[in-house]
Formats: structure tokens, C-alpha cells, sequence
């Protein structure tokens, strides 16, 4: 390598940071949605380096389905703190009061309404014009084809047989009114690239990336915690302590644990190419359905 | 697994070093092309165990493979494409070893996916295209490289697939190499790789196979590790377009943006387009330091020593070393959209942090992507390459594609649907000299069609006189005007009608927002040759002073006017005959304070299909010899 070459993280952090600068530049109302994940962190990180030193200039917003690890709470909270970041927080009032829950509904009803719908209800009543999103293509096939610039109609949904040829780092930010563009910032990173760059930027993430002795109930072989009381009292009678760690974050009875030792960023790392299963597969929603994903993106979640 | 004995620390600092390689492929499912690129990501021991297990249950399921596993599946996203058997838009596929990372931008081969080849291929460093060995160089092979070729790809890999189909045969796979090189000469790619490879069984592709001991080459993988890309970007000519306007607090100025191109450093002094002011850099901002310099692809900040206004879409440079600032350039176009091209349309066009709109004046040629022949043709459906002439609204700062990517590009974008309806590569600023561009095909349909209720005859029985023009062209000074303007007092003495226009006349008000350079001379002559065309057209005889200083510029009044309607006279005067008769202008180029003078510094054609040629200090014979030829031929009087 010449003095005159970058090495792959900082060519994608360059190019993540020319995307978040060209929505900050081109839409009128833009958010970035904030999941409290480690693909948000990094692209929180992200923002604040594209303005730096200036303050990033649009809110983040957290899609709070109820339903998330009281853990990622207390982060989220102390995080926005000490950022002072103008965090938005919305929920489905509706879903909520009416008691929709993983347990009771489901999870198929339950991303719909405390997610989809939660997240669809948010970007409206805010009038967004442009969503930041942590997504990445190599997590799951149907995000391999999407847009950085991911066009969205007026009921967010997305067509993938019908998406703007985009060229070169040339976005297309053109919409009409109550359209609106999903922004994929860290499209082009891996697992293990996010990785890499927390451990090389010191970004803060939620312990329960961490392995650690936990509560957690084996269901349909996927490791569920016990995070609060209304997981049903039979379930929760069969909790045993095990060594694990988390490898995605949402929702808590529907995020499988892994067994783990690790405890650094260098132990996942290691873990993860050792042991070799793909993240998503701790997802319980991708098994709803054959192509579940590309479902749910054209109903407009991520 | 060969990582367990990794020591974790060490791999990380390693892998973190890692470069970026980011390539291409495009093929059909037909020529193996899934079927390569799941083997590379399979066998460089990225897959992740449940995507396998899951490939395995698919493959029983509706694989093509039959009892191989169909590494294709893992590569095919979208459901509808998965039934299909076929994948239809680009696809992103990451895979990494122990040299580099890289991104595959996988596209489908069929010719109604030209786009979408094209919007993978625009960040590629390098294309893989695939050749069945069985059938060899094909109409799909000959599309792919042109694409690539026009993409400016500077590294092909012509991937000879399926060689256990063929016996692992040298003699065929020097047969197609030959064949692909007669043809890959007439383009410019600089890298091109033969490898012969059977993706299926995986020879060559990872590990080198020893059933084709005659090739001597790297395996697939190999190659991609090693090839040399970094120099592929152009670090000579800085280009800083300004992307975002940095002001946290009235201290703090920033200007933000991806180094386009060459490097921008500490302390240099830099010019802003288009205001053309200078500065110096003063500081490079990035949230981790300060910088001493940057280059692409970086996204930094930068501040300057002075105060100067300046925007999204300004560009910073080097003073010396400046892009080309026009509103009219000619470009290779990819019709991208649905719904047919259509002239008449205003467009946004978006280019280096700018937005503005755009005209596509005019269509050269159309190239057939499989035999790269040119033709013409009246507008552009999906897919359809071809150069054509652009007109911005404003003027952009570019370079042509071929030396700066970044710059070289733009998209077109639909001013109803907002879809990215074409995209661009800037082959060249189009030479002044042979302009003017803005007579576009509409405007001579329109030239046709002009008709009036009155016939021509008529008007010619009335006036006595034929609507037609007498144009004077000569050198500034040459005595172009005492002719026109004796000869405009005659003829109304004599009872015609004429009209007199002359650059004085038109330059104060109609065109007085031109200039002198040449874009804006051709600009002015169009206009006037409009004002000739309208008056002839009223029968009105029409007498036009104009320097028009070149063949193409005086053709392309004749056209407007009508060939038949248009009578060229030259006044020919020496250079020296000129500055003595007319010295002002003269003197100002000499003394440097001004500049595009015909005859002095532009180039001053001398007409050789002139109907008359003067000398300038005969006015009384000219005049009479004007006369006559208008009488010859009855263009006045015409009884």
C-alpha cells in the first residue's frame, strides 16, 4: 500500500460519512433510526465524525416496540445523555395499551404492530423525508440487492423490481411529497468489519453483546431471557443460568441467546469465525416465512 | 478449522490492513456465473455454516444443479428471481481472505439488463467476465466488455468457464483467447487476464488445477488477490467539490466533501469555481486530527485563510490545473428508464455535488452494444447507449470520464417520475469550434414546418423582391459594414425592402447577455440567423454584417436560413488593412486585455463557396457588383 491508499475500513467510513452528508445536504427533514445496536452504534459514530466539529444535524429516532432488553434501555438512555443527542423515542400507543405482545400475539402480529406499524406511524407524524438505517447486505439475500438510496412510496413500502439505478456515489434524493428515501449508510460493511471498527474506534455498545451467567429458557431451541415478568410464569419456571451473550438486539422473546465465553470484542470476533453462524439465524422472525425479509421490507420495516 | 489456532490480537491488526477490492461480474445463469462466485465465497471459508445447511435444503428443492450443491441459490435474493432461476437486478456480495476484502457487484447477463450491469459496474475496479468454453466468444461476452469498457474499467478477467466440458483442452482455450483479443483491441482496457477455469468442479478458481498442467497462470482467486489496483485513481488533478457547507458557530467555516480527485494539502493555494477567487488552505478537519493532506476517496473537512462565499456544488482546485467550465459537453448516455427518451424534456441532472437541469440537444449516434455499430436514431428507449450533445442551465466543472471518474460522471433524472432515468460519462467538452450544438434536430424539424397562410409567391409578386439574405462575412475591420450598410440605403432608395442587422445592432439588446468567446459568437449567429429566417420567411430581404468566422458556424446559419435562400459574400481584407481601419479592438488584444478575436487569436476560416469576394477599398464596385448579382438573380427587382 502507497501513502496514497486507505485501508478498507476507512474507505467504507468514507464513503458512509459522503452518504450521511449528502442526505444532511439534500433532504429538508432527515432522522437517523437509532436501534441501540452495534450497526447503530457504528453508524451514530459515523454521523458524529461527518460533522465534526459541528453537532450532527437531524435527530435520531428508537422505534421502542416495548418489548426491547431493559438493558438497551438504560444504554440508550445514558448514551443519549451524555451525547446530548436529540433523541426521539415513539412507541404504538395503541398496540401498547391493547396489550400487544410476542407471548400473547405472536411474532408475526407483534413486528408488525409494535415495529412496522410503530416505526411507519413515527416517520409520519414527524414528516420525515429521509430514514438513516443501520441495515447491511450481507445480512440476509433480499438486503443484498437494496439501494444505499432505497426509495420508499407514500406508504414506505419498497418495490425491488422497480428501484433507481444508482451510480457511481451520485444519489438520487428526489421525492415527492410524502415520499420518502431509506439511507443504508454501512450497506457495504460486514459483521466483521463493524466489529473491527468498534474495537478500533472504541464505540460503546450494550453489555449484552458481552457473555455473562443469564436467566434464559430454552424455546424451540432458541436461548430466551428472562428480561421481565411477563414472560408467561411457565416458562420462566423452566430459566436456568448459562454462560451467553447476544449477537443481534431487539426485542427480548424473540432475540435467541448464543452459549459463549467471550468477553472482549477480540473473543466475539473470534468466536464468530470459529463458530460460524450467521447473525440473523438469532432472529426468530426470519423463520416465519420463506423470504420473510424481502416481505416485511416491502411492507416497509428495514 | 485452520482459525482456531489463530491468535485473535494478530489476525485483527492484520485484517484491519486489508485493501478493498470491489469487481464485477455479470453472466447469465448459463455460464456459471452464481455457480463461481458461491465457490469463491464457499471455498475462501466465508460462508457461515446455517447458510450452508439452508443451500442444502434448497438445493433438493428447486436447484438446477441436480446432485452438486447449487452454489447459485445462495446468490439469488429476491423470491421472484429465486423461481425464476435467473438474477435479475445487482446483487452485493462481501467475501474476504488473509490478502483483501471484496465486494462483488453481481449482475445479470441478458441483454434487457444492460442498466443494471451498468449500475453495478460503476464502482467496479475490475470485471470478471465469463466465457463458456463450449460456445466461446459470443454476442454476450462482446456486450460485456464494451459495458466494462465504457465504464472505464481498467482490469477484465475473461473467465473461460466450464473447461471440463471441453477436456480441459488448450488448443480451445487459446482459440477463444485469440478470438476475445482481436476483438478487445479495438477498446481500451490496458489489464486483461485469460484464466480457463471449471467453476463446478472448482479447478482454477481457489486452488490451481492440476488437469490443465498446461496453463501456467494464477487460479481466479490469486489473481484478485494480488492485481494492482490502487493506482487506478487519479491523484494528479484535484477536484474538491464542496458537498456540504460545515458552520457550527459564526468561528468556524468548514467545506466538506470526498476528495474527488488529486490531493488537496495543507497550506495550498486553491482557487473556488466559479468565482474564481483564491485562497489557501488553512486547516484539514477530521474528527480523529488534523490532516496535512487528503485524498480520494477521504471525506474531510477544509478551511480557508480568507472569507470567501461558498456553496454546495463549488468546486476547489488547484489554479493551475482547472476542470472545463461549460454548459454544454458531450457524453456517452445509458438510457436507464422504463419510459422512452424524450428531447423536448428539461432534466435534473445531478453531477459532483451539483444540481441543475439539462436538455439533451441532440443524439450523434446510437451504438449497437453487440456489434458496436453506430447509427442514428430519434430518441432513446431502455438500455440504449449512445453519444449525445447536453445543455445545462448552469455551467458545471468536468473532465472527461476517461480521465477522472468523478468528475466525468452525472445521472439525468425525470423531472415527473424522479426516476434516475440516464446516466452519463463526459467524453469530451465539445470544442467550441464546432459549434453551434443548439441547432438540435427539433429546431430543424420546427425550421421545416414554419408555414404561413401566404405563399411565398405571392409575398415575391407583392414586394416585387425575394425574401433572402445577403451575408457579409469578413475580418473585424475588413469594411464588412460600409458595404452592408450603402448597400441597405441603395436598395431603399431603389424600393425594396430590406433589413440591415449588424453585431452592433444585436449585441446591445437582443443578445447582450453573450459574450466573445466562442460558444457565445456561435450562440449570437444562431439567434441572428433566426432573425434572417423570420424576415426571408416575410419576404423581407435580409442583410447580415457578421465576422462568422469559420465553416461550420456559416453552414450552420445556412442551414437555419435555408441553403437556397442564403448568399454568402467574403470582404477580404488583409490583417493589417484591418487594424489600420478599425484599431481599437486590435490594440486592446495586443495589450492583453482582451481576447477572441478572429483572426488574431481564434482562427479566421476564409470561405471558399462565397458567391462574391470585395475588395474592401472599392466600396462603389462592390456595390454595384451586389447589386447586379441580386438583380441576376431576381432577388430584387424581380420583375
Amino acid at each position: 500500500m502507497n501513502e496514497y491508499s486507505l485501508t478498507n475500513l476507512r474507505e467504507l467510513e468514507a464513503e458512509a460519512i459522503h452518504i450521511i452528508r449528502e442526505v444532511a445536504a439534500e433532504f429538508e427533514n432527515p432522522v437517523m433510526l437509532y436501534s441501540i445496536g452495534k450497526d447503530s452504534s457504528v453508524m451514530v459514530r459515523l454521523a458524529e465524525k461527518a460533522f465534526y466539529p459541528g453537532k450532527v444535524p437531524f435527530p435520531l429516532m428508537h422505534i421502542d416496540s416495548k418489548w426491547k432488553f431493559k438493558e438497551m434501555i438504560d444504554f440508550r438512555e445514558q448514551y443519549a445523555n451524555d451525547k446530548g443527542w436529540d433523541l426521539i423515542v415513539h412507541h404504538n400507543k395503541e398496540g401498547f395499551e391493547s396489550g400487544v405482545g410476542p407471548f400473547t400475539h405472536g411474532s408475526k402480529v407483534h413486528t408488525d404492530i409494535m415495529k412496522t406499524q410503530a416505526l411507519l406511524e413515527g416517520l409520519n407524524i414527524h414528516k420525515f423525508d429521509a430514514a438513516f438505517g443501520g441495515a447491511r447486505r450481507d445480512e440476509e439475500k433480499s438486503r443484498a440487492k437494496e439501494r444505499i438510496f432505497s426509495f420508499r412510496d407514500k406508504f414506505h413500502q419498497w418495490d425491488p423490481k422497480n428501484q433507481r439505478p444508482e451510480l457511481w456515489n451520485i444519489y438520487n434524493s428526489r421525492v415527492q411529497k410524502g415520499e420518502s428515501i431509506r439511507v443504508f449508510p454501512i450497506s457495504n460493511w460486514t459483521e466483521l468489519d463493524i466489529w473491527q471498527y468498534i474495537r478500533l474506534e472504541n464505540i460503546p455498545i450494550v453489555p449484552l453483546y458481552y457473555a455473562k451467567e443469564r436467566p434464559v429458557v430454552d424455546m424451540d431451541g432458541s436461548l430466551i431471557l428472562v428480561d421481565d415478568e411477563r414472560m408467561p410464569k411457565e416458562l420462566r419456571d423452566k430459566a436456568e443460568m448459562r454462560m451467553v451473550r447476544f449477537r443481534t438486539l431487539g426485542c427480548y422473546p424473540l432475540t435467541g441467546a448464543v452459549e459463549s465465553n467471550a468477553t472482549t470484542i477480540e473473543e466475539i470476533v473470534e468466536e464468530m469465525m470459529t463458530v460460524t453462524v450467521s447473525e440473523r439465524t438469532t432472529r426468530v422472525i426470519d423463520f416465519d416465512q420463506e423470504a420473510s425479509m424481502e416481505q416485511k421490507k416491502r411492507e416497509g420495516y428495514f | 478449522m485452520t482459525t482456531k489456532k489463530l491468535n485473535i490480537q494478530e489476525f485483527l491488526d492484520q485484517d484491519q490492513k486489508k485493501d478493498l477490492l470491489r469487481l464485477l461480474t455479470a453472466g447469465s445463469v448459463d455460464d456459471g456465473k452464481s455457480t463461481l462466485i458461491g465457490r469463491l465465497m464457499a471455498d475462501s471459508k466465508m460462508l457461515y455454516e446455517d447458510q450452508l445447511e439452508a443451500l442444502h435444503r434448497d438445493s433438493k428443492r428447486v436447484g438446477h444443479a441436480g446432485e452438486d450443491i447449487d452454489y447459485a441459490l445462495l446468490l439469488d435474493g429476491l423470491k421472484a428471481e429465486r423461481e425464476q432461476g435467473i438474477t435479475i437486478d445487482v446483487a452485493y456480495r462481501y467475501f474476504s481472505t488473509a490478502k483483501r476484502k471484496f465486494i462483488i457487484a453481481d449482475t445479470p447477463g441478458h441483454e434487457q439488463y444492460t442498466r443494471n450491469m451498468i449500475t453495478g459496474g460503476s464502482t467496479a475496479n475490475l470485471a470478471i467476465i465469463l466465457i463458456d468454453a463450449r460456445y466461446g466468444v459470443i454476442t454476450q461476452t462482446k456486450r460485456h466488455t464494451y459495458l466494462a469498457n465504457l465504464l472505464g474499467i481498467k482490469h477484465v478477467v475473461v473467465a473461460i468457464n466450464k473447461m471440463d466440458l471441453v477436456e480441459f483442452s488448450e488448443e480451445r482455450f487459446e482459440e477463444i483467447r485469440s478470438t476475445y483479443k482481436a476483438f478487445v483491441t479495438q477498446l481500451d482496457i490496458p489489464d486483461v487476464t485469460f484464466i480457463p477455469l471449471s467453476a463446478l468442479k472448482g479447478d482454477n478458481v481457489v486452488e490451481t488445477s492440476d488437469r490443465m498442467p498446461w496453463y501456467h497462470g494464477p487460479s481466479l482467486l490469486d489473481f484478485l488477490e494480488n492485481v494492482h489496483v490502487s493506482s487506478d485513481r487519479n491523484f494528479t488533478d484535484l477536484r474538491y467539490p464542496v458537498q456540504y457547507v460545515l458552520r457550527p458557530d459564526i468561528k468556524f467555516r468548514g467545506f466538506s466533501t470526498s476528495v474527488a480527485s488529486g490531493i488537496i494539502k495543507k497550506g495550498d493555494e486553491v482557487m473556488v469555481l466559479p468565482s474564481m477567487k483564491k485562497s489557501k488552505v488553512e486547516k484539514i478537519v477530521t474528527y480523529d486530527k488534523e490532516l496535512d493532506y487528503a485524498f480520494p476517496p477521504q471525506s474531510v473537512t477544509v478551511t480557508l485563510e480568507d472569507e470567501i462565499d461558498i456553496s454546495r456544488g463549488d468546486m476547489l482546485v488547484h489554479p493551475d490545473n482547472l476542470p472545463r467550465v461549460e454548459r454544454q459537453f458531450e457524453a456517452m448516455l445509458v438510457w436507464m428508464d422504463e419510459n422512452d427518451m424524450n428531447l423536448s424534456t428539461q432534466f435534473y441532472i445531478k453531477h459532483a455535488n451539483n444540481n441543475t437541469k439539462a436538455r439533451i440537444d441532440e443524439i450523434k449516434y446510437k451504438v449497437d452494444v453487440n456489434t458496436l455499430e453506430k447509427s442514428n436514431i430519434e430518441k432513446f428507449k431502455l438500455n440504449e447507449i449512445g453519444r449525445v450533445v447536453i445543455t445545462t442551465t448552469k455551467p458545471l466543472f468536468f473532465d472527461p470520464y476517461k480521465k477522472n471518474k468523478q468528475t466525468g460522471s452525472f445521472i439525468l433524472i425525470d423531472p415527473v417520475t424522479h426516476n434516475t432515468c440516464a446516466v452519463g460519462m463526459i467524453i469530451d467538452h465539445l470544442g467550441s469550434e464546432n459549434l453551434p450544438s443548439r441547432i438540435t434536430d427539433v429546431d430543424k424539424e420546427k425550421i421545416a414546418l414554419g408555414k404561413s397562410l401566404i405563399k411565398t409567391e405571392e409575398r415575391v409578386q407583392q414586394l416585387n423582391q425575394k425574401g433572402e439574405t445577403i451575408w457579409i462575412t469578413g475580418l473585424h475591420g475588413s469594411g464588412k459594414n460600409e458595404l452592408a450598410f450603402s448597400l441597405e440605403k441603395k436598395l431603399f432608395e431603389n424600393g425594396a425592402t430590406a433589413v440591415l442587422i449588424d453585431g452592433s445592432s444585436v449585441r446591445s439588446g437582443l443578445n447582450r447577455e453573450l459574450d466573445f468567446s466562442p460558444a457565445d459568437r456561435a450562440e449570437n449567429l444562431r439567434r441572428v440567423a433566426h432573425i434572417c429566417k423570420l424576415l426571408n420567411d416575410q419576404g423581407i430581404i435580409a442583410i447580415a454584417s457578421f465576422i462568422s468566422r469559420n465553416e461550420s458556424l456559416r453552414s450552420q446559419v445556412a442551414e437555419i436560413i435555408g441553403e437556397d435562400r442564403f448568399h454568402m459574400f467574403y470582404m477580404d481584407a488583409t490583417l493589417d488593412y484591418c487594424k489600420n481601419n478599425k484599431p481599437e479592438l486590435y490594440e486592446l488584444i495586443e495589450q492583453g486585455k482582451t481576447s477572441n478575436l478572429p483572426g488574431v487569436d481564434l482562427e479566421y476560416e476564409v470561405p471558399t463557396n462565397a458567391k462574391l469576394s470585395f475588395d474592401p477599398v472599392k466600396n462603389e464596385e462592390n456595390l454595384d457588383a451586389i447589386l447586379d448579382y441580386l438583380a441576376q438573380n431576381k432577388i430584387y427587382p424581380n420583375h
